[in-house]
């Protein structure tokens, strides 16, 4: 999601999110110290964990959001420190800081989680996952060509994998569109091409083995090329779900939040968990709460509303929602605005206030049936495109952050006050005392004063007689 | 190692009073045959000592002496434990080195391998911990609470390019480039992110297949024989050279196992030395029993807690009295009732710490002062101490002045001609008739 976001679970309380949230901030260089009470929730229903776990005892999980934060070099560099190559050998040698925030979207994260050691589980290791997102628009810094090559996107190329990787791969998505063979071409040819089908759609891909030895025979370095041989037109499928949400209202009173989700299945309904976190100080009413979906109104199946505590508790609103085949549903909520204390606005008030994006969890059903992957066999494909069973996939969306205005004071009104009442004071009072107290008494011409003296001494030189 | 001092030292131990900071002598008849030939003092790894008598009352004092110097505190040790407090200059320029006393201390130790291509090193260290490390420090927990762990970093490399030296066909690291390797590795070691205490790292570095192998060079020139150097208050690296492999035909990367042992011996004497463990040269009729698996004598570690109380009641003070300092500058600072009673605590610890110490209980007077320690630091850094400057008097000022003065300027001036004219009235009735 935009911003910085933070989901654990521990056994601790919340003395052990709040260190957490520290030691993590001092590691990667990140603002994850302003997290406490006011922006963390502990959802029930959207967040399940990751690997070995011994039940699910929602209270112990947190969930917090810093939307106002980007990420940027200073995180990237201990997140490349924590790789046991670094960014010295392997793939993470493409990883520079001036290409890589050139781009239109940046995202990294840090996963842990338990894991069985062997089959036999009789032991648990922790499971370090890092990723690293990054949208490249070469359309537009290409002089309008959609070809691209690792040398273009990261002034680098591969020279070596990591000595101690034990898997070291690059996938390209070659999938030919409407079934055409030969509309685009990739250099240096794959050390192999890989099928599966991957959220819902058949994907082939072209894997670079940086391990094996045949990929650096040719040329000391690796440079994946991809060109278009005919010219490709734009559209892009609709994902089956998305969501959009909007802030609407006028004046610096009301609002509503409106989240639009968009169902394109041709024939399937499933349920989605939709996780929102609001501010305090944006005061919803849940009576106002509608969910309407192609005209008639929806009811959830579930539904867990957690209402906030000025100044330290969110908004937590959870619910499940059934969307029927392809429709839209608009869920809407009318809140107010608080007016903070003077102290608690940030530095620049005008700028507005964010409100974290709200999290969509589905299990979508595909339109083509999946085969199981084994998690085996290809450990890093299953990562990066994982899928639970045959027949659907799992989806975590995150919607656009929201920007709010919040009705704010006048910060210049105590100089305002203190000048305007100086000057009335010193004016009025100080004419009103000086025409009651003044005595008036006749005075002698003086012998001459200093203007006098000095015009004097000028008509001499001039030659002119004194007054 | 003579079977029957150690054999009479072991049996008399039951017999000593065993609290800390407690010294007992046994003398022993000059021709007794307990001690050795030639050897005058025997010093048990327990609080005790055999001293063989001879040469009357006089000779036998100053041995006495001599051994209460090595056995417990002396004021050199004293002064090198509150050497902060003292300006520089007075004392020598070994006297900084000791680790400063502290609550908590966390041991890192790092495997640093540049070449991950030629060398695939493996070390065993939770099974060296367990074995070499963990008994010291069960020994030294007394003093602090002791957190170890370990990290390997790739890619890592020295801040200096090693020279090479014809002569013996090796790299040499001289003795004053040493200052400027640790540097660039400390970015990596991560070591101060998550912790409270202050970190002792001990590296172990492995030099690439191009610089191998390494050698550490004193200031004399010659290698150092266990190719490792330490920093005072910061931990130790040592160079574990790889032996080329006898066919130049091989398979990189070559698998290295380390040697844990000589690896421990190294990491273990250097952790002594960065306590101030150190054992000065003694005269030649002195003879120590070695401590064994648990590192460090029990009188050893009562001087550690001699030196450590009144390190810590030193600090206490100096907290304090900068909190008083502060507290005069800033005259509107509001102490809140918790501060207080911490300030109060403190200085009721810090006393009877004293006491105890002057009694010579020094297992109180170290509780004491790490507790007096302990609430000096919570009532210096409160975060409340902080916040309450929101009406400085220069503010004040700043709000009050441009009100009052424009009013109180006509006041003050009718006011002035008011006197000026009562003392003319004075001085008319005299003139008038």
């Amino acid at each position: 999601p935009p911003g910085l976001e933070n989901v654990c679970w521990n056994k601790g309380v919340d003395k052990a999110w709040k260190e957490l949230s520290n030691i993590l901030s001092g590691i990667f260089c990140a603002s994850l110290n302003f997290i406490d009470s006011t922006n963390t929730v502990t959802p029930t229903a959207s967040f399940k964990p990751l690997g070995l776990a011994n039940g699910t005892d929602h209270h112990l999980l947190r969930y917090a959001v810093l939307p106002r934060e980007v990420v940027c070099t200073e995180n990237l560099t201990p997140w490349k420190k924590l790789l046991p190559c670094g960014s010295k050998a392997g793939l993470a040698v493409l990883l520079k800081a001036e290409r890589l925030f050139h781009s239109s979207y940046h995202s990294q994260a840090v996963h842990i989680r338990p894991i069985c050691r062997d089959a036999s589980c009789l032991a648990v290791s922790w499971e370090l996952r890092q990723t690293l997102t990054v949208v490249f628009d070469t359309f537009s810094s290409g002089q309008g060509k959609k070809d691209w090559s690792l040398f273009k996107m990261f002034s680098r190329t591969l020279t070596d994998a990591c000595p101690l990787a034990s898997q070291s791969k690059v996938y390209v998505d070659i999938s030919p569109k409407n079934k055409e063979k030969e509309l685009l071409e990739v250099t240096p040819p794959p050390t192999s091409v890989h099928e599966a089908i991957v959220q819902g759609d058949k994907r082939t891909y072209a894997v670079y083995d940086l391990l094996s030895p045949s990929l650096f025979n040719t040329s000391r370095s690796l440079n994946v090329q991809l060109k278009w041989k005919r010219p490709q037109d734009t559209e892009l499928p609709t994902p089956i779900l998305h969501a959009q949400r909007y802030v609407s209202g006028y004046g610096l009173q009301t609002g509503e939040i409106s989240t639009l989700i968009y169902n394109t299945h041709p024939y399937r309904a499933f349920p989605v968990i939709l996780l929102e976190t609001v501010p305090w100080y944006l005061r919803l009413y849940v009576h106002t709460l509608t969910i309407i979906t192609k005209g008639k109104e929806n009811k959830p199946s579930y539904i867990h509303y957690q209402p906030a505590q000025d100044r330290r508790r969110p908004h937590l609103l959870e619910m499940l929602i059934q969307l029927p085949a392809n429709s839209v549903t608009k869920i809407t909520i009318q809140f107010e605005r608080a007016l903070l204390k003077w102290t608690e606005y940030t530095p620049d008030p005008n700028h507005g206030f964010y409100v974290s994006s709200s999290v969509l969890s589905a299990l979508v059903p595909s339109v083509i049936a999946m085969k199981e992957v084994d998690v085996e066999q290809s450990p890093l494909f299953t990562s990066l495109f994982p899928s639970s069973d045959g027949s659907s996939y799992f989806v975590r969306l995150y919607t656009e952050p929201l920007l709010v205005n919040l009705p704010t004071p006048d910060f210049s009104m105590p100089y305002n006050v203190i000048c305007l009442t100086c000057t009335v004071v010193a004016v009025c009072y100080g004419s009103f005392y000086n025409l009651l107290t003044r005595t008036f008494h006749v005075e002698e011409p003086s012998r001459g004063g200093l203007a006098k003296r000095l015009a004097n001494i000028i008509r001499k030189f001039r030659g002119v007689p004194p007054l | 190692m003579p079977p029957f001092s150690l054999e009479a030292d072991a049996a008399l131990h039951p017999l000593q009073d065993a609290s800390l900071g407690s010294l007992t002598m046994y003398v022993v008849p000059e021709t007794s045959s307990l001690l050795p030939q030639g050897i005058n003092v025997y010093v048990g790894k327990h609080r005790s000592a055999l001293v063989r008598a001879g040469g009357g009352l006089a000779a036998l004092r100053t041995l006495l002496q001599q051994l209460t110097q090595v056995m417990s505190f002396t004021a050199s040790s004293i002064s090198a434990a509150l050497s902060d407090r003292v300006p520089s200059g007075q004392l020598g320029p070994d006297a900084r080195r000791h680790l400063k006393s502290s609550l908590g201390y966390e041991i890192t130790f790092s495997l640093l391998n540049p070449d991950p291509k030629s060398h695939a090193v493996d070390w065993d260290i939770e099974d060296a911990v367990n074995r070499y490390v963990q008994p010291v420090l069960d020994k030294l927990s007394l003093v602090a609470n002791f957190s170890v762990d370990s990290q390997i970093l790739y890619y890592a490399v020295l801040g200096v390019t090693p020279r090479f030296d014809k002569e013996s066909s090796s790299f040499l690291l001289s003795a004053h480039s040493l200052p400027h390797v640790i540097n660039p590795v400390e970015a990596r070691l991560g070591s101060s992110a998550a912790s409270l205490y202050p970190v002792l790292n001990f590296l172990l570095y492995v030099p690439e297949r191009s610089h191998s192998p390494l050698y550490i060079q004193d200031k004399d020139g010659a290698p150092v024989s266990t190719n490792a150097f330490h920093s005072p208050r910061w931990g130790g690296i040592m160079v574990y050279n790889v032996e080329a492999p006898a066919s130049p035909q091989v398979s990189l990367p070559l698998h290295v196992d380390v040697d844990m042992v000589r690896v421990m011996e190294v990491f273990l004497a250097q952790l002594r030395l960065l306590f101030g463990l150190s054992r000065e040269e003694l005269p030649p009729e002195f003879l120590l029993e070695s401590p064994g698996n648990e590192g460090l004598a029990d009188w050893e570690l009562d001087r550690l807690l001699w030196a450590h109380t009144v390190e810590n009641i030193a600090t206490v003070s100096t907290t304090l009295t900068s909190l008083a300092q502060l507290l005069d500058k800033i005259g509107n600072i509001v102490i809140k009732d918790d501060v207080a009673s911490e300030v109060y605590q403190a200085v009721a610890s810090a006393q009877s710490a004293m006491a105890e110490l002057a009694a010579g209980h020094l297992h109180l007077a170290f509780q004491a002062s790490k507790e007096a320690v302990t609430s000096s630091e919570r009532a210096f850094f409160d975060p409340s101490l902080l916040h309450l400057l929101y009406f400085p008097d220069d503010q004040k000022f700043a709000i009050y002045i441009p009100l009052f003065l424009p009013m109180a300027v006509p006041i003050l001036l009718s006011l002035a001609k008011i006197v000026r004219e009562a003392r003319q009235r004075k001085k008319e009735p005299t003139k008038m008739d």
